[in-house]
């Protein structure tokens, strides 16, 4: 299996494949089946932000280690119309798509690390990862 | 197209989700639901997610939907079969399906939909809660 791997996140099928190379990158690194499902869920909606705010982009998974940790870190990149406030689309319940806003701050607290970077015009960039 | 098939059990819809769904089949079967649930006069739906890996909010809200639509058409919603990991999950997400009843199993799904509908009022239809 490789480290490092990036996939297009263009239609609501790529979302169902970036979920299943997820989980099974997930299972290859060893997460339990809480874990998986949580990374694996946390995944599908950073997936389906990418596609209806930043108009379809790309997911990376690298598998990464520190000291003696595995960890999966995943980045969803678009090219879209970026954020103008952060904070407030961290925010539960915030929504411009109609959805239940509920996407970046769930992600959030389905993993470890998160890091998101975004700027009006240029498009996003959220970073999360979980350690095993 | 791809659909989900929905089975008719006297006054109950069976749904048993068995594929990783995407949007817009999620959206197709929320469609066929409330077309059925009319035209079949159904009482009672219920959806089975024990196959399901993982419900992120898109699908969580389609269930909410369903719940939401088929009270409005005088029909019950019961999901069942939900994996604990993706309980655990969909409430640490933030989503606890409020108003969408639950039941372990089939079973008990069903033994809770024939209780409502005889609450409801000795065959009559019920006027809601």
């Amino acid at each position: 299996m490789p480290a490092d791997e990036t996939l297009p996140v263009r239609s609501s099928h790529d979302i169902v494949v970036v979920r299943q190379v997820v989980r099974t990158w997930a299972m290859d690194i060893g997460f339990n089946l809480v874990e998986q499902t949580k990374i694996v869920t946390a995944a599908s909606e950073l997936a389906r932000n990418t596609i209806d705010h930043g108009g379809g982009g790309s997911a990376r998974l690298q598998r990464v280690q520190n000291g003696g940790r595995a960890g999966l870190r995943l980045t969803f990149e678009d090219k879209g119309p970026g954020i103008a406030d952060i904070d407030l689309a961290l925010k539960d319940g915030y929504t411009t798509g109609g959805g239940l806003g509920l996407g970046l701050s769930g992600a959030r607290r389905l993993s470890n690390e998160f890091e998101i970077q975004s700027r009006p015009g240029e498009g996003t960039r959220v970073t999360i990862t979980r350690w095993k | 197209m791809e659909r989900i098939p929905i089975l008719k059990m006297n006054e109950f819809l069976l749904v048993s989700i068995q594929v990783d769904m995407h949007d817009r089949l999620a959206m197709t079967l929320q469609d066929d639901l409330t077309d059925r649930i009319v035209r079949d006069r159904a009482r009672g739906v219920l959806i089975d997610i024990s196959s399901l890996e993982i419900v992120d909010s898109f699908i969580g809200r389609m269930i909410g939907n369903i719940a939401a639509m088929s009270r409005v058409l005088d029909a019950e919603t019961v999901v069942v079969g939900m994996r604990p990991a993706v309980a655990i999950t969909l409430v640490e997400l933030g989503l606890s399906l409020p108003g969408v009843r639950t039941s372990l199993n089939v079973d008990k799904g069903m033994e809770l939909l024939r209780s409502s509908l005889a609450d409801g009022g000795n065959g009559q239809r019920h006027a809601g809660r």
